[in-house]
């Protein structure tokens, strides 16, 4: 089990660097969404990886599982939910203001009004 | 426990909250909210700073959890001043955006503004590395509608820019957490501070990797070079009170380098000694240079004052690199007023671009200015601040860095570094002041006179600079009392067990 987490937490994580340099806002957005459920797992296995253990201490049960990770993990899919849902919509902003989907800056053209709204 | 402590971050969330429901649609009642959450903060910060001056490490424990197992914030000096230094830019700052109508430019920004105060203050006072995690996000949630407040094409798409990087980066900060957690089995900082020391060093390898990742993080943060490519777009595109405040931003990475590298990771720590070390000095020496150059370099005033904050937060590094009481004492001072000059020069930008019409911030020769004189004379001050000559507190602050790094190894590096870079500074500065005030087109003046003249400029934004300005006067006249006020912050800072008595109840 060990060889499969590390394996699917490096693919992913390879995976998401991937599309993140594709510099689309769409393959950045995918790219960054498989980084986090790469981190998500990462996160899980960092309380030692146990199967079929109740997390919390009680009479009768000799061994438990970290419950903290389980929390932290529950904490970070809440944010980059959230995150993702911000960066989907500014995305969907820029396309919709810009007319193209670079995450990259055009040069500076000169005559154009600079921080003026 | 003292409740105080707190307040820093219960009030902006309350206020954002109350300020998002139930005043959505009135500017007016917002401006006066805002500003009055802000004036609190400000007397419970300075409150707090007085309270910690005394020297005692203040801890609060959120639920009534002891330490290691419920979060705790921790009010020591240093968080004191920084947590003092963020409320006092928020209100001038604020003042301006109001004055200037930024903030009626698009919708909800003192909701906005306040999380984004409420995720600073917190993330300078948690005692929890987890709990900074979030309160970084909940800075940068905040700082991401704070950037593309007022829309636009380029502003948007620099925006979309840096969630991306700082997405990046909160992924990173993930990793290296979860790496730190799993060697140590602590999230609590001053915790972890205990058991990394009792790691053996050949067991320290993980450890190593953690301190590393979180180094990359806070670096990111901080702009350390290479990795400060975020910034330049980011702050020159964003409206100017944002990126002013922002100005407080990467000082959180520089805190975050200093609390966890002193606290944690601190010198004594066999395993992660001298690591970072050499990387930070050198990566700062870069980051002053590649910041003072781009002064030089800039064709525009927005990107003109980023590079300006780059070349600040590299000589901030460089003093935070030596890790010795003298250099960090040297470093928060810095720290206090690059945020200061920083911001002023920002607005400064500001108030020149929304005078000059269609040349805005090219530096190219463009009509005269509204209230030319006095623009002009905020200009100078804030290119003296920010090129560190005499009288304001830059000087001072470059004395000190110079002075306390002179028992290091590469101090002929850093002194040359320093003073090279101040002149390079002085002359982009002056260039780009010269470009702006005294070549100015006859053609616009003459256009001028034809047409009636228009309504004078609200005078708020001038008050609120020559406030910063002020601020900058008054932290070089009370520089005495000032340094000696850090020189007891850097000596509680390195020596971190009262800290970890505090926290982890054994005081």
């Amino acid at each position: 089990m060990e060889l499969l987490m590390a394996s699917a937490i490096g693919v992913m994580t390879a995976a998401g660097l991937y599309l993140v340099l594709r510099l689309r806002t769409f393959p950045v957005i995918l790219g960054l969404a498989l980084l986090t459920y790469a981190v998500n797992y990462f996160l899980f296995s960092t309380g030692r990886l146990a199967v079929n253990m109740p997390p919390v201490l009680r009479n009768g049960v000799e061994t438990h599982t970290d419950p903290l990770p389980q929390a932290l993990v529950l904490t970070a899919i809440v944010i980059s939910f959230g995150m993702t849902a911000v960066v989907v919509m500014m995305a969907l902003g820029t396309y919709l203001t810009a007319r193209d989907d670079d995450v990259t800056l055009p040069p500076e053209d000169s005559t154009e009004r600079e921080g003026g709204a | 426990m003292n409740h105080w402590i707190i307040v820093p971050v219960l009030l902006p969330a309350l206020l954002a909250a109350v300020l998002t429901l139930a005043m959505r649609y009135h500017i007016g009642l917002q401006r006066v909210f805002s500003v009055a959450g802000c004036v609190v903060l400000l007397a419970v910060a300075l409150g707090l700073l007085i309270h910690a001056g005394s020297g005692a490490v203040e801890v609060y424990e959120l639920g009534n959890w002891p330490a290691p197992f419920g979060i705790v914030l921790v009010l020591d000096r240093l968080s004191a001043v920084m947590v003092a230094l963020t409320a006092v830019l928020a209100l001038v700052v604020l003042l301006y955006a109001i004055g200037s109508g930024w903030d009626a430019r698009g919708s909800n920004f003192h909701p906005l503004w306040q999380f984004q105060l409420m995720g600073i203050c917190g993330a300078f006072l948690t005692g929890d590395a987890f709990n900074l995690f979030v309160f970084f996000e909940v800075l940068l949630i905040a700082s991401y509608g704070l950037m593309i407040h007022a829309g636009g094409a380029r502003r948007l798409k620099a925006g979309v820019q840096y969630v991306i990087y700082n997405l990046l980066g909160s992924t990173l900060f993930l990793f290296a957490l979860g790496t730190l957690y799993a060697v140590t089995g602590t999230l609590n900082m001053a915790d972890m501070a205990e058991r990394a020391a009792q790691i053996p060093f050949d067991d320290s390898a993980l450890l190593r990797v953690g301190a590393m990742l979180l180094f990359g993080v806070f670096a990111i943060k901080a702009a350390l070079l290479p990795l400060h490519f975020w910034l330049p777009n980011t702050y020159a595109e964003a409206p100017a009170p944002v990126a002013a405040l922002f100005a407080i931003m990467t000082k959180v990475g520089a805190y975050a380098i200093l609390r966890f590298y002193t606290l944690i990771f601190g010198p004594d720590l066999g395993a992660t000694a001298a690591l970072i070390d050499d990387i930070l000095l050198y990566g700062a020496l870069l980051t002053l240079a590649v910041g003072m150059i781009g002064i030089l370099g800039a064709r525009r005033l927005g990107r003109l004052a980023a590079f300006a904050a780059i070349g600040s937060m590299g000589t901030l590094l460089i003093a935070i690199a030596g890790f010795t009481e003298a250099t960090t004492a040297a470093a928060i001072y810095y720290a206090i007023h690059s945020t200061l000059a920083g911001a002023l020069l920002f607005l400064v930008v500001d108030l020149v671009r929304e005078r000059r019409g269609a040349t805005a911030g090219a530096l190219v020769p463009g009509p005269r200015l509204a209230q030319h004189g006095i623009v002009a004379a905020l200009w100078f001050g804030a290119a003296i601040a920010t090129a560190g000559m005499p009288p304001l507190s830059g000087f001072i602050g470059k004395l000190l860095v110079l002075d306390a790094t002179r028992d290091m190894a590469a101090v002929w590096l850093i002194w040359a570094a320093i003073l090279v870079t101040s002149l390079v500074a002085i002359l982009g500065l002056a260039q780009a002041g010269s470009v702006v005030f005294w070549k100015t087109t006859e053609s616009a003046a003459t256009a001028e006179a034809a047409e009636p003249p228009p309504a004078p400029p609200p005078a708020l934004p001038l008050v609120a600079c020559f406030t910063l300005l002020g601020g900058i006067v008054a932290l070089s006249v009370f520089a005495g009392p000032v340094t000696r006020y850090l020189e007891a912050t850097a000596a509680q800072l390195h020596a971190p067990a009262a800290y970890i008595a505090a926290v982890l109840g054994q005081g």
